[in-house]
C-alpha cells in the first residue's frame, strides 16, 4: 500500500482538473444557453494545436494562448452558424467539428513542423510556476506544509485560473443580467423573445464565451500539461467535461465537483497501474478508467440524482409570430 | 426601468381604447371585417363570441401583433398605429396569452425583471425590484412571493405573476384571452376579485371570453362578434344571459339533409362518470356521464378547448383517463393496470373503434408519405394490408384507389405526397380510411375544418349514411349549422364538464348558446 | 416554392451532391493551402482508389465495414435517434466474434465457426446498443449522450479484455492470438484473381445483402411502416397505435447488431485476431456515410464506397504527398458530416428559388 500515494494523487488530480474545468465551464455557458455542444472535444483539440504552435514559434506562452482562444471561439462561431442561421442539427454539427479538428490539426502540424504531426517540445516557452510565499518556509511542517507547497501552491497561473472560474462562472450565471438572460433563452426562448431578449444573439454570446473557456482548456493543456501537441491529445476530455456538466446538472459548482471526481479517478487509474490491492490483486486501469462515464450512465438512467438539462436544449429557435 | 405612468387618461368622455374599421384578411378569410366600437377607461369590457368570430383576431391587432389591412385603433382618441407588441407594451397595454411566456425555473421576481433588469448585477437593482413587487402585490391584491420558483406555483399563482408581470411594466389596459380555462373555481374568484380590485385603480380590462357566467359576473359591458363583425352591443347590467346568447348565435340554423327515421339500436358507448386532470391538477374532463347507441350521431357541441379534444382522445385510447368506466359493448375498454398508453390505439381499433382526429395533420396523417400509405395508418397489420409482416403492396394501392373514387380526392393519385393536398382532400383521406374499416364506433373531430364548401355536404350526407347503416357516432363540433345537421342528440361542453344534453327536435339555439357559455341546464325529460 | 416542397429528385439528389462538392471545395482550399494542387491529387487517388483492380479491392474492403456501420446509424435514425455507438457496438460486436472463433476454431470447420461468428457479433453489439435503447424509452435518457458513454466504457473494457484477458503470453501485438483457418473469412480473390491480393472478403457480399434486407424492411414490412411513421410524425405513429417505446429499443438492438457485423469485416476478413482499437473510427465515419447517403440504400452504398475510395486513395496519397497525410481524409470525413448532416439545407433556398424561376415562363 505504500507505493500508492495519495498525496501524489491528489497534486495529479490538481493538476489535470484545469483541462475539464475550463472544457466544462465552456460547455455550461453554450447549453445553459440552449445549444447541445458536443464540439467541446474538437475546441480542445483546435486550442492545443494552435497554443502550443504558437507558442513554440513565438517562444511566448501568452501569445500561445491568445492564439488557442482565437481558434477555439472561431469553432464557436462556425458551430453558432450551423445550429442558430441554419438551424440545423446540433449534435451533427458538434460530432462534424470534432471529426474535422482531428484530422486537420494533423495535417497542419505535419505541414509545419513535419515531425510525424505533433509540434516541438516548449522548453523556454512555458508559463511561470507561481508560489505561495512563505511555503518554502514551512516546508517541514508536517501535513501544512505539503498542503501549500505542493497541493495549493506551485502550480501555473492557469491552475489557479481555472479553479477561478468556478466561482466566477456561477456568480455571472446567476447574478447578473447576462447570466439571467442566458438562462431565460435555454429554458424558454419564447418567453424570453416576448420580453425582448434576441435570442439568437444571446446564443451567439454565450457561445463566445465558452468558446474562451474551452480555448484555455486547450491551451492549459498543451503548453502546461505536455509542452507540445500530439495527435487527438484531447483524449476524450471534450466528453468527459460533457459528462461532468450532465454529472453537474448543468451548474458551475456541481459540474466543478464532477470535473474533480473524474480527474480523481484518471490520477488515480495511472497510480494503480500494477499495484496489488488487499482484496481484490491488481485492479486494471481501463477499469478505474471506466467508473466516470459508468457513474454518468446511472446518473442519466435517474437511479442517482436527476439531470435537470436546460428545458429548450437543442431545440432551434423560431419565432412564433 | 422603472414603473411607467401613461398620464392620467383621455379626458372623460373619450374612450381609452377605439376600434374604428378594423379589416383583417387572410387568404380568402375575414377575420376582421369592418370592427368598430369603444372602450371606456376604467371598466371591464367583454369581447364575447363562438369559433371564429374573431376576437382573438382583433386583440392580436391591438397587441401588435398583426397589422389591420384598414381601420384605425385609437388610444385616448390619439390614433395609435401598434407596429409590435413591444410598442404595446410601451403604450401601456399588457397581454395574458393563455400558454403563460414564463421561465419555470426561474423565481417570480426573475420572470417578472426579465428584459427590464435595470443594471449588468442584479443583486441591488432586484432588491428594489423586490419591494417595488410586494408594495404592488398589496396595492392590487396580487399576493404572490416575489422568491418563489413559477414551477412550484399553482396556475392561477402563475396567473397572477403574468399580471403583475405587466403591472410593473404599467400597464394600463389588460387584455385577458379565456383566462378561466386553466383555473379552478376558486382560482377563478381569485381573480375576479384581482380584476375588480384593477377596475376601481382606473385601469380597463379586456375580457376575452365565451362564458356567459363570467361576462355577467364581471364585466361593464359586452361586444358580441360572430363571424367577423359586430353584431351587438350591450351594457351587462340592463342585459340577460339569453339575450347574450342570442346574439352570439344570432342566426336560425337548419337541418338540410334526408336522413332515416331516429330508431337508434343498443348501446355501443357508456361513459360513466369519467375524470381526467393533467399533471398540473388541472380538471380536464369532471365527471362526464353520457351514452351512444347503434345507428345515432350524438354531437359533442362547445367552443374549443373545453375538454372535446381531450375526450376524443380518451376514447380513441391515445390517453388514459383518470378515473371513471368506459364500457364498449358492455365490455370495459381495455385500459385497466396500464402505465400509459402507448400502443392502446391499436387495440381499441381492432375492437371496431375508428377515429377521425380533430388535427389530422398532426395526429392523423403522416405528410411525407403518399395517399396510399396514409390509407392504412392505423391498419398497417391488417390482413388485408400484410401477411407475415410483409405488406401487400397491390392490396394497398387498390384499397387506395378505390378510396380515392368513392371520396372524390383530388387530385386522384395514390402515389402523391399527402402533405400536397389541400386541407379538404386531406380530411377526405382521413374519413375514407376511417369509414372503409366498417367500424361500430366512429369518433371524429371536426369534420370540416378547412375544408371546402362542396365537400362539407358530401362529408355530411356520408356521415348521416353511416349512421342509418347502424354505426354509433360521437362526433365533436364547434360548428353549430353542422351540428344541427348531423345530431341525433347533442351534448354541450363547457370547463371539461357536460353543462347540458338535449335532443336534436329540441334545438334551441338559446338554450345551446347558454350550455356553451357555462350556464348549466338540466336535460328536458 | 418553399424550400420545404421541393421535389423528391432535388432533396435525395441534388442537394446531397452540391453539399459534398461543398465539403470536397473547402478540402480543395485546404490542400491548395498546403502547396498542392488539388486536381493532381484527386486524379491520384481515384486512379489508386477506383481505376486500378488492386485499389479498388481495398476500397471495397473499406466500404464493407462502412456499410454495415453507416446501416446502424440509418437504422437508428429513420425513428430520429441519432446513435453515435457504433464504435463501442462494433468493438464489442468483435469480442463476441472473437469468444466463438477462439473457442471453436480449432474442432469445428468454417461451415460452423463462420455464421456463428457473425451471428454472435450482431448479438453482442446488439447488447451494447439494448441498454442505451431501454434506458432512452424507459428513463428519457438522452440516446447520443449515454451511446457517447457507452463508446467510451466500451474502450476501457475491451482494453481490459484484450490486455488482460485473451492476448497469449509472450505476443508483442496487443491483439488476441491469430484465428485457426476455419475463421478466416474466403476472399473475393478467389473467384476474383483480377483483384490481386486485397483482403475483400465476403462479407462484402453481405453488406449488400444487409442494405437489401434494410430497404426491404423499411419499405416492405409492417415494421418498418412503423419505425418510419415514429420518425416522420409520433403523433400520428401513436395514434396508428404503434408501440414507441417497443419502436425504440428494438430499433436501437438491431442498429447495434448491424454495427456489431462491422467487425466481421476486419477482424475475420484481414487481420485475423482481435486488435485492440481496431474500430479504428470506423462508426464515426458510417455516420457521415449515412447522412451523405441520406438513409437510402443506394445512396450509402455509393457513399462507403466514396469513403473506402478516401480512405485507399487517400493512404496511396499519403505515400506519394508527405504534406497530405491519411488524416487529411478524416478532415474531410468531418467537413462531409458538417454539410451532409448539419447543414444539409444550405442550398435548398437557393435551388427553391431556382426552380421558382425556371417555373415562370410556362405560366404565361
Amino acid at each position: 500500500m505504500d507505493s500508492i500515494q495519495l498525496s501524489s494523487i491528489l497534486v495529479a488530480m490538481v493538476r489535470g482538473a484545469p483541462v475539464l474545468l475550463f472544457a466544462a465551464l465552456g460547455g455550461l455557458f453554450a447549453e445553459r444557453s440552449g445549444i447541445v455542444d458536443l464540439g467541446l472535444e474538437g475546441k480542445i483539440l483546435g486550442s492545443a494545436f494552435a497554443s502550443a504552435s504558437v507558442a513554440y514559434a513565438t517562444q511566448n506562452p501568452w501569445l500561445g494562448l491568445l492564439a488557442g482562444i482565437a481558434v477555439s471561439c472561431m469553432l464557436a462561431l462556425l458551430h453558432g452558424y450551423v445550429c442558430i442561421q441554419q438551424r440545423g442539427n446540433q449534435l451533427v454539427s458538434g460530432m462534424a467539428i470534432n471529426i474535422a479538428v482531428s484530422g486537420l490539426t494533423f495535417v497542419l502540424a505535419q505541414f509545419f513542423f513535419q515531425q510525424g504531426g505533433r509540434s516541438p517540445s516548449l522548453d523556454e516557452g512555458r508559463f511561470a510556476v507561481l508560489n505561495i510565499p512563505g511555503a518554502q518556509a514551512l516546508a517541514d511542517v508536517p501535513g501544512l506544509g505539503w498542503l501549500l507547497r505542493e497541493l495549493l501552491g506551485g502550480h501555473t497561473i492557469l491552475v489557479y485560473l481555472a479553479f477561478l472560474a468556478v466561482p466566477l462562472v456561477h456568480w455571472v450565471v446567476n447574478h447578473t443580467r447576462f447570466g439571467l438572460r442566458l438562462r431565460a433563452v435555454g429554458d424558454n426562448p419564447h418567453a424570453a423573445d416576448t420580453a425582448g431578449i434576441h435570442v439568437g444573439r444571446t446564443r451567439y454570446l454565450a457561445l463566445l464565451v465558452g468558446g474562451v473557456l474551452c480555448g484555455l482548456s486547450g491551451s492549459y493543456l498543451a503548453i502546461v500539461q505536455t509542452g507540445f501537441f500530439l495527435r487527438d491529445m484531447s483524449a476524450g476530455n471534450g466528453f468527459l467535461a460533457l459528462a461532468a456538466l450532465v454529472f453537474g446538472s448543468w451548474r458551475a459548482t456541481h459540474t466543478a465537483i464532477g470535473c474533480l471526481m473524474f480527474a480523481f479517478f484518471t490520477s488515480l487509474q495511472i497510480q494503480l497501474e500494477g499495484v496489488a490491492l488487499p482484496v481484490v490483486g491488481k485492479v486494471p486501469g481501463s477499469l478505474i478508467q471506466m467508473i466516470p462515464y459508468v457513474v454518468t450512465v446511472i446518473i442519466l438512467a435517474g437511479f442517482m440524482a436527476k439531470s435537470i438539462a436546460p428545458k429548450a436544449i437543442g431545440v432551434p429557435f423560431v419565432k412564433s409570430r | 426601468m422603472a414603473l411607467v405612468t401613461h398620464g392620467e387618461g383621455a379626458p372623460p368622455g373619450v374612450p381609452v381604447v377605439e376600434f374604428k374599421g378594423i379589416c383583417k384578411q387572410f387568404g380568402a378569410v375575414k377575420a376582421n371585417a369592418d370592427v368598430s366600437f369603444q372602450i371606456r377607461k376604467g371598466s371591464i369590457h367583454g369581447i364575447v363570441g363562438e369559433n371564429g368570430a374573431g376576437k382573438s383576431t382583433l386583440m392580436s391587432i391591438l397587441y401588435g401583433y398583426y397589422h389591420a389591412d384598414s381601420g384605425q385603433i385609437l388610444l385616448n382618441g390619439e390614433p395609435a398605429p401598434m407596429r409590435n407588441s413591444q410598442e404595446a407594451i410601451r403604450r401601456g397595454i399588457g397581454m395574458i396569452h393563455q400558454h403563460f411566456m414564463l421561465v419555470d425555473t426561474f423565481t417570480v421576481l426573475e420572470n417578472i425583471m426579465l428584459g427590464v433588469e435595470g443594471a449588468l448585477v442584479l443583486d441591488t437593482s432586484f432588491k428594489a425590484a423586490e419591494k417595488r413587487l410586494r408594495e404592488l402585490g398589496s396595492q392590487y391584491k396580487l399576493e404572490v412571493d416575489p422568491n418563489a420558483r413559477v414551477e412550484n406555483l399553482s396556475v392561477g399563482a402563475q396567473q397572477r405573476v403574468e399580471i403583475l408581470k405587466l403591472i410593473y411594466r404599467g400597464a394600463d389596459i389588460l387584455i385577458l384571452d379565456e383566462p378561466t380555462a386553466v383555473l379552478t373555481p376558486q382560482e377563478t374568484d381569485a381573480l375576479f376579485a384581482i380584476l375588480r380590485v384593477f377596475r376601481d385603480q382606473g385601469k380597463t380590462i379586456i375580457l376575452i371570453t365565451h362564458k356567459l357566467q363570467e361576462i355577467f359576473a364581471l364585466t361593464d359591458r359586452v361586444t358580441v362578434m360572430r363571424a367577423g363583425t359586430v353584431v351587438g352591443e350591450v351594457d351587462t347590467a340592463t342585459s340577460s344571459r339569453e339575450a347574450v346568447a342570442q346574439l352570439m348565435i344570432g342566426r336560425a340554423i337548419e337541418s338540410s339533409l334526408p336522413r332515416a327515421p331516429y330508431q337508434p339500436g343498443a348501446v355501443v358507448l357508456e361513459v360513466a362518470q369519467l375524470n381526467l386532470h393533467n399533471a398540473q391538477g388541472v380538471k380536464l374532463l369532471d365527471k362526464l356521464n353520457f351514452s351512444v347507441r347503434a345507428g345515432e350521431i350524438v354531437a359533442i357541441a362547445g367552443v374549443s378547448g373545453n375538454g372535446q379534444s381531450e375526450l376524443l382522445e380518451v376514447l380513441a385510447g391515445m390517453r388514459l383517463p383518470s378515473s371513471g368506466e368506459l364500457r364498449y359493448q358492455d365490455q370495459r375498454l381495455p385500459y385497466a393496470g396500464r402505465h400509459d398508453a402507448d400502443g392502446l390505439p391499436a387495440v381499441y381499433r381492432t375492437l371496431g373503434i375508428a377515429h377521425a382526429p380533430e388535427d389530422r395533420l398532426r395526429e392523423g396523417l403522416v405528410k411525407a408519405n403518399s395517399v396510399a400509405l396514409n390509407a392504412i395508418l392505423g391498419h398497417q397489420k391488417d390482413a388485408a394490408f400484410a401477411a407475415r409482416g410483409l405488406l401487400k403492396p397491390e392490396a394497398i394501392l387498390a384499397h387506395a384507389e378505390r378510396l380515392v373514387r368513392e371520396f372524390d380526392v383530388r387530385p386522384a393519385d395514390p402515389q402523391l405526397r399527402v402533405g400536397l393536398l389541400s386541407g379538404g382532400n386531406q380530411q377526405k383521406v382521413v374519413l375514407g380510411r376511417e369509414i372503409a374499416a366498417r367500424p361500430t364506433l366512429m369518433l371524429i373531430g371536426q369534420p370540416t375544418r378547412g375544408v371546402d364548401i362542396g365537400s362539407i355536404d358530401t362529408i355530411h350526407r356520408r356521415l348521416l349514411a353511416l349512421r342509418d347503416a347502424g354505426i354509433a357516432i360521437v362526433l365533436v363540433s364547434v360548428e353549430l349549422e353542422e351540428i344541427r345537421v348531423l345530431a341525433d342528440r347533442i351534448i354541450v361542453m363547457c370547463g371539461g364538464r357536460m353543462t347540458g344534453e338535449l335532443a336534436a327536435q329540441d334545438f334551441d339555439t338559446t338554450r345551446i348558446g347558454l350550455m356553451m357559455g357555462g350556464v348549466s341546464q338540466t336535460v328536458s325529460p | 416554392m418553399n424550400p420545404q416542397d421541393l421535389p423528391r429528385w432535388a432533396t435525395s439528389l441534388l442537394l446531397p451532391i452540391l453539399n459534398l462538392l461543398s465539403a470536397l471545395l473547402v478540402a480543395g482550399l485546404v490542400i491548395y493551402a498546403l502547396g498542392e494542387s488539388p486536381l493532381e491529387s484527386l486524379g491520384i487517388l481515384v486512379n489508386s482508389a477506383f481505376l486500378n483492380p488492386e485499389g479498388l479491392g481495398y476500397t471495397l474492403f473499406y466500404a464493407t465495414t462502412f456499410i454495415f456501420t453507416a446501416l446502424g446509424v440509418a437504422f437508428a435514425l429513420h425513428t430520429g435517434l441519432f446513435n453515435i455507438g457504433g464504435e463501442g457496438q462494433m468493438y464489442v460486436g468483435g469480442l463476441g466474434m472473437a469468444l466463438v472463433v477462439l473457442n471453436m476454431d480449432a474442432h469445428w470447420g468454417p461451415w460452423v465457426v463462420i455464421p456463428l461468428a457473425i451471428a454472435c457479433s450482431a448479438l453482442f453489439g446488439a447488447a451494447w446498443a439494448f441498454l442505451p435503447g431501454y434506458l432512452q424509452a424507459r428513463r428519457g435518457s438522452h440516446i447520443v449522450v449515454t451511446t457517447i458513454m457507452f463508446n467510451f466504457i466500451a474502450a476501457s473494457l475491451m482494453n481490459y479484455v484484450i490486455v488482460s484477458l485473451l492476448i497469449p503470453v509472450g505476443q508483442q501485438t496487443t491483439a488476441s492470438r491469430q484465428f485457426a483457418a476455419s475463421g478466416w473469412l474466403p476472399r473475393l480473390n478467389e473467384w476474383l484473381p483480377v483483384l490481386g491480393q486485397t483482403p475483400v472478403n465476403i462479407s462484402f457480399l453481405l453488406a449488400l445483402a444487409a442494405l437489401a434486407v434494410y430497404a426491404l424492411v423499411m419499405r416492405r414490412t409492417t415494421w418498418g411502416y412503423g419505425i418510419r411513421a415514429v420518425g416522420l410524425n409520433p403523433h400520428a405513429a401513436h395514434y396508428a397505435g404503434v408501440s414507441i417505446k417497443g419502436v425504440v429499443i428494438g430499433v436501437m438492438a438491431v442498429s447495434g447488431a448491424l454495427a456489431g457485423m462491422a467487425a466481421v469485416n476486419s477482424e475475420m476478413g484481414s487481420a485475423h485476431q482481435l486488435g485492440l482499437n481496431f474500430t479504428a473510427g470506423a462508426g464515426y465515419i458510417g455516420i457521415a456515410v449515412a447522412l451523405m447517403g441520406r438513409n437510402h440504400p443506394i445512396g450509402m452504398l455509393l457513399s462507403a464506397v466514396l469513403f473506402g475510395g478516401l480512405i485507399q486513395g487517400g493512404f496511396d496519397l499519403s505515400l506519394e504527398k508527405s504534406n497530405i497525410p491519411p488524416e487529411t481524409f478524416v478532415f474531410i470525413q468531418g467537413l462531409v458530416i458538417l454539410f451532409c448532416g448539419a447543414m444539409e439545407n444550405l442550398y435548398a433556398p437557393a435551388v427553391a428559388g431556382l426552380l421558382r424561376k425556371m417555373k415562370k415562363p410556362s405560366t404565361a
